[in-house]
C-alpha cells in the first residue's frame, strides 16, 4: 500500500491531492512501524506524518495556490538513476540475513548487552528509553539541537515581516458553522494534552518519551489553534515565549551534561547526578527528556504559528 | 578540565548557539558567538597540543564505553581538522560584525549569529566523532543551518540556491544514513574503529558493498565531487558573502575528511582490491574536476562564480591525493586542506570587503577598483596567487607535494593535470585582476557619488590575517607540513 500510494503522490499534478496522499502515507507508515513492534516510532510518524507536516503544507497551499505547473524533466536521466538504485538496493538486500533472524549481527554484538545489563545498569525497565537516552545520549542531544536548528531556519525564513492585524485562520474560524467542530475539539484537546504529559513521563517504563510527548502536546495546540483562532491560543501561548522555551529545552538538556562535567565525570554520565547509580540515570533521563519535550513542542507549535502568520493572505481557501 | 577538552569542543559552540538565540539584540549577539567562537578555536589548540604530545584522544560519552556507548576519537587528522575548522570559524566571524552583514535583513541578523554556531558545532562534531551515526546527527546539524545561511541573503535568488542545495544535500544525507544503517545491520556496531575490525570477515557481502557505494557517493555530495557539484557555484554565489567565506574555507573541508576517514579507517582494512578500484575512479574524478571546473571558471563574468568553480577545481585536487593514495599524495591532500582555506577565506573576505564598499560584486561596477581601493586590491593579488601557486605562497607547498607525489609514481599524465589546472587558474585570476586594474571612464563617474560605508576594522584584521597567513605558511611550513606529515602517516599504516 505504501508503494500504490508513493506512485499516487509522484503522480498527481494536483497539489491539494498531493498533500492529502502524503497524509494518508504517514498514517500507514505509522501502522508499518507499528507491525514492526516500533512503537515510539509509530507515534512521532502518526503525529508529524499523518498530522502536523501535512497541515502546514495545506496552509502553504492557500497562498501559492493549488496546480503544479506543467515542467519538462530529463525523464531518461531520473530512470536511469532510479533503475541504478534500485537496483542497487534490492541487490544489497541479497546479501543480508533473513527477517527476524536471531543469529543476525544486529543481535550479536552490543544489543545483548542492552538487553541484559540496561536495567542493571540503568534501571529503566524500557530499554528504547535507556538507550536512546542514556547510552547514545549525545546523539539524541544532537536530534533535538536538528530540531531548534529546524526552528531558527523557519524563522530565518519566515519570522520577522509584517504582523497582519487578522490572520487567514481568524478569518476563516470566525463563521457560526463551526460549532460542533469546536464543541468536539473542546472535548477533544484537554485528553490529548494529557495523554501527551503521560507519554512524557511514563517514558520510562512504556513507549513514549520527550518527542512523542512534544509532537502530541504540539499537535493538540494546533488544533485548538484551527477551531479558535491564532489570537486566542497566542493569549496563551505568545510567541516569544515559543521561542525562548525552544532553546531552553536545549539548554536545559546540556546542562545536565554540565552538571556532570563540574562534578567530575565525562559529559552526560548521568551517575554523576546522585549518589545512588539508578538515581542518577533516572533523575537524568527524566530531566533530558523533559528538554527534549519542551524544544519538540515549542518547535513545533513556533513552525505553525509562522506558517499560519506568513502565508494564506490571498485567501484562496474559503 | 582538560581532559574534557574534546567534548568541550563541540559543546561550547553547540550550547552557545541557544543562549544566543535569546539574545535578540545583533550587536550583542555578535560579541557572544564572537567570544564563544574564539574559545572554541583556543580549545582546539589546546586539543592539537595534547594530541601532538600523548598520541590520540578517546572520550566515552556519557561514561559508557564503546561500543556501547559514543566515543569521540581525536587522532591527529581529527585535531588537526579541528583546528582549521575552528579558527576559519573565528576569522570569519570577527569579520562579520553587524554592520558588516547589509545583505542581510536586519532584523534577521541574530538569526545568522545562531545558524553560524550551529554550523559551526556540527562541521566540529562531525570532525571530532569517533561514531558513524553521530556523523550523521552533525552531519544534518551543519547542514540544516547551512541552508538557512544561504537563504538569509536579501536576494531572492539565494531561496532558490538553498532549496536546490537543500534537496541535493538530503539525498546526500539520506544516502550517507542507508549505508550506516546497511553497516550497522551487518556489524552490529557504529563505532569506527570497531567497524573497521568487524567489515573484513564479511567483505564481500553486498551489503557491505553496497554500503560503501552509498557512503561515497552521499559524502561526494556533500563534497560537491565533479559530476555532483551542481549545487555548488549556486549556493557559494547567492548566500551572503560572509557566509561564502565560512563554506568554502570549512564546509567541503570536512567532508573531504570524511571520505579520507572512511576510505582509509573503515573501510580500507576489509578489501585493498575494492578501495584500489574506488581509489582510482576518486583520482579520475579529480583530475577531470580539475581541468573541467578550472575551464567552466574561466569563462564566468560573476567573480563570486569563478571562485566557486574555482572551489570545485581545487577540491579535485585534494581527491587527486586521496585518489593517488601515497604517503606523499595523502600528506598533499591534507596540506591542501588547510590551505585551501586559507586562500579561500582570504579571497571571499576580500570579495566581501568589496561588496561592503561598493555595494555590490558586479563586474561593471568593479572596474579600477585598483585606484580606488588598492589596499584590498593586493590583497586579492596576493590571494590570488596562493591560488594559483606560485612560489612563497601558501598555494605552493601544497601543489609541490601533489607534484612529487605524482613524479613518485612516474604518472607524467597527473603532474600535467596539476600543471593545467595552475595555468588555468592563473588565467581565472588574471581576468579578474585586469578588470580591477584597467578604468573604465563611465563607470567610475558612475559610482564616485555612491554612499561608501565604513568597513569594520575587524573585518580588514580578519581579512589581512588571512592573506598574511598565505604568504607565512608559504615561507614557514613546518606547522602543517609536520601536522599533515603525521597525518598521512597514520593513514597509510591503517592501510
Amino acid at each position: 500500500m505504501l508503494i500504490v500510494v508513493a506512485c499516487f503522490i509522484a503522480r498527481s499534478k494536483d497539489l491539494m491531492v498531493t498533500v492529502i496522499l502524503f497524509s494518508i502515507y504517514g498514517l500507514l507508515c505509522a501502522s508499518f512501524f507499528m507491525l514492526m513492534d516500533a512503537v515510539d516510532v509509530a507515534f512521532t510518524e502518526a503525529a508529524v506524518g499523518a498530522g502536523i507536516s501535512p497541515l502546514l503544507m495545506l496552509i502553504t497551499l492557500a497562498s501559492v495556490g493549488r496546480f503544479q505547473q506543467a515542467g519538462r524533466y530529463p525523464v531518461v536521466l531520473i530512470g536511469f538513476i532510479g533503475a541504478v538504485l534500485g537496483g542497487l538496493l534490492v541487490w544489497a538486500t541479497l546479501g543480508m540475513p533473513m527477517f527476524g533472524d536471531a543469529l543476525a549481527p544486529v543481535h550479536q554484538h552490543v544489543a545483548p548487552r542492552y538487553i541484559e545489563e540496561s536495567g542493571v545498569e540503568v534501571g529503566v525497565p524500557n530499554i528504547v528509553t535507556s538507550v536512546l537516552a542514556s547510552y547514545r545520549a549525545f546523539d539524541t542531544l544532537g536530534e533535538v539541537v536538528v530540531i531548534f536548528t529546524a526552528g531558527v531556519g523557519v524563522l530565518s525564513l519566515l519570522g520577522g515581516g509584517s504582523y497582519q492585524k487578522r490572520f487567514l485562520i481568524d478569518r476563516i474560524i470566525d463563521r457560526e458553522e463551526h460549532k460542533i467542530l469546536r464543541v468536539v475539539s473542546k472535548i477533544l484537546i484537554p485528553p490529548i494534552l494529557l495523554f501527551a504529559l503521560y507519554v512524557q513521563f511514563h517514558g520510562d517504563y512504556g513507549p513514549g518519551g520527550g518527542f512523542q510527548a512534544g509532537v502530541i502536546f504540539a499537535a493538540g495546540v494546533v488544533l485548538y489553534t484551527l477551531f479558535f483562532g491564532l489570537k486566542v491560543v497566542q493569549q496563551v501561548i505568545s510567541e516569544m515565549s515559543v521561542r525562548v522555551l525552544a532553546a531552553l529545552g536545549v539548554l536545559l538538556y546540556g546542562c545536565v551534561g554540565l552538571v556532570s562535567l563540574l562534578k567530575g565525570h565525562n559529559y552526560l554520565d548521568y551517575y554523576a547526578l546522585a549518589a545512588n547509580p539508578k538515581t542518577g540515570q533516572h533523575l537524568g533521563i527524566l530531566v533530558i527528556e523533559l528538554g527534549v519535550g519542551i524544544t519538540v513542542a515549542s518547535v513545533m507549535i513556533l513552525f505553525f504559528y509562522t506558517f499560519a502568520r506568513n502565508f494564506g493572505g490571498r485567501g484562496a481557501v474559503s | 578540565m582538560f581532559s574534557h577538552l574534546a567534548i568541550l569542543q563541540v559543546v561550547v559552540p553547540l550550547m552557545g548557539a541557544p543562549a544566543c538565540f535569546m539574545l535578540g539584540k545583533a550587536r550583542l549577539t555578535w560579541l557572544m558567538s564572537l567570544l564563544i567562537s574564539v574559545v572554541t578555536c583556543a580549545i582546539s589548540i589546546g586539543l592539537l597540543l595534547q594530541v601532538y604530545q600523548q598520541g590520540p584522544i578517546s572520550y566515552a560519552l556519557g561514561g559508557w564505553q564503546a561500543p556501547w556507548g559514543i566515543e569521540y576519537r581525536i587522532d591527529i587528522i581529527n585535531a588537526y581538522m579541528l583546528l582549521i575548522v575552528s579558527a576559519m570559524g573565528a576569522l570569519v566571524l570577527l569579520a562579520a560584525k553587524d554592520t558588516a552583514l547589509t545583505d542581510i535583513d536586519e532584523h534577521r541578523r541574530p538569526l545568522f549569529y545562531v545558524a553560524y554556531l550551529l554550523c559551526l558545532a556540527g562541521l566540529l562534531g562531525i570532525a571530532a566523532t569517533g561514531d558513524a551515526f553521530n556523523v550523521f546527527v552533525f552531519l544534518e546539524i551543519s547542514s540544516l543551518s547551512m541552508y538557512c545561511l544561504i537563504a538569509l541573503n536579501k536576494d531572492r535568488r539565494a531561496l532558490w540556491a538553498a532549496f536546490r542545495y537543500l534537496i541535493v544535500g538530503t539525498i546526500g544525507a539520506t544516502f550517507i544514513l542507508i549505508g550506516i544503517g546497511y553497516l550497522y545491520m551487518m556489524t552490529g556496531t557504529l563505532n569506527m574503529q570497531d567497524l573497521a575490525q568487524r567489515l573484513p570477515a564479511i567483505a564481500d557481502n553486498n551489503a557491505v558493498i553496497s554500503a560503501y557505494a552509498f557512503i561515497m557517493v552521499g559524502v561526494g555530495l556533500k563534497l560537491a565531487l565533479f559530476p555532483l557539484h551542481y549545487w555548488l557555484p549556486n549556493a557559494y554565489t547567492h548566500a551572503p558573502n560572509l557566509v561564502t567565506a565560512f563554506l568554502a574555507a570549512t564546509a567541503t573541508k570536512v567532508a573531504v575528511y570524511l571520505v579520507i576517514r572512511f576510505n582509509f579507517f573503515v573501510f580500507s582494512p576489509s578489501w585493498a582490491d575494492f578501495i584500489q578500484l574506488g581509489n582510482h575512479v576518486l583520482l579520475i574524478l579529480g583530475s577531470v574536476a580539475v581541468l573541467w571546473a578550472s575551464w567552466i571558471a574561466i569563462r564566468q563574468t560573476d567573480i563570486k562564480r569563478l571562485l566557486a568553480y574555482s572551489s570545485v577545481a581545487q577540491i579535485g585536487y585534494m581527491v587527486m591525493g586521496i585518489g593517488m593514495s601515497s604517503l606523499l599524495s595523502l600528506q598533499a591532500s591534507l596540506l591542501h586542506l588547510f590551505n585551501h582555506a586559507l586562500m579561500k577565506g582570504g579571497l571571499f573576505l576580500v570579495l566581501a570587503t568589496i561588496a561592503l564598499r561598493l555595494g555590490s560584486v558586479d563586474t561593471s561596477q568593479l572596474r579600477g577598483l585598483a585606484q580606488r581601493m588598492p589596499l584590498t586590491f593586493w590583497a586579492f593579488v596576493i590571494g590570488g596567487l596562493s591560488l594559483i601557486g606560485m612560489p612563497a605562497t601558501a598555494g605552493f607547498i601544497s601543489k609541490w607535494y601533489l607534484v612529487q607525489a605524482a613524479i613518485e609514481q612516474q604518472s607524467w599524465l597527473l603532474v600535467a593535470v596539476v600543471l593545467a589546472g595552475s595555468a588555468l587558474a592563473a588565467i581565472y585570476v588574471w581576468k579578474v585582476v585586469e578588470v580591477f586594474w584597467f578604468t573604465d571612464k563611465n563607470t567610475a563617474s558612475n559610482t564616485r557619488h555612491l554612499s561608501q560605508p565604513q568597513v569594520p576594522v575587524t573585518m580588514s584584521i580578519a581579512m589581512w590575517l588571512l592573506i598574511i597567513a598565505n604568504v607565512y605558511f608559504g615561507i614557514d611550513t613546518r606547522l602543517p607540513v609536520t601536522l599533515s606529515e603525521m597525518g598521512a602517516q597514520l593513514l597509510s599504516g591503517a592501510s
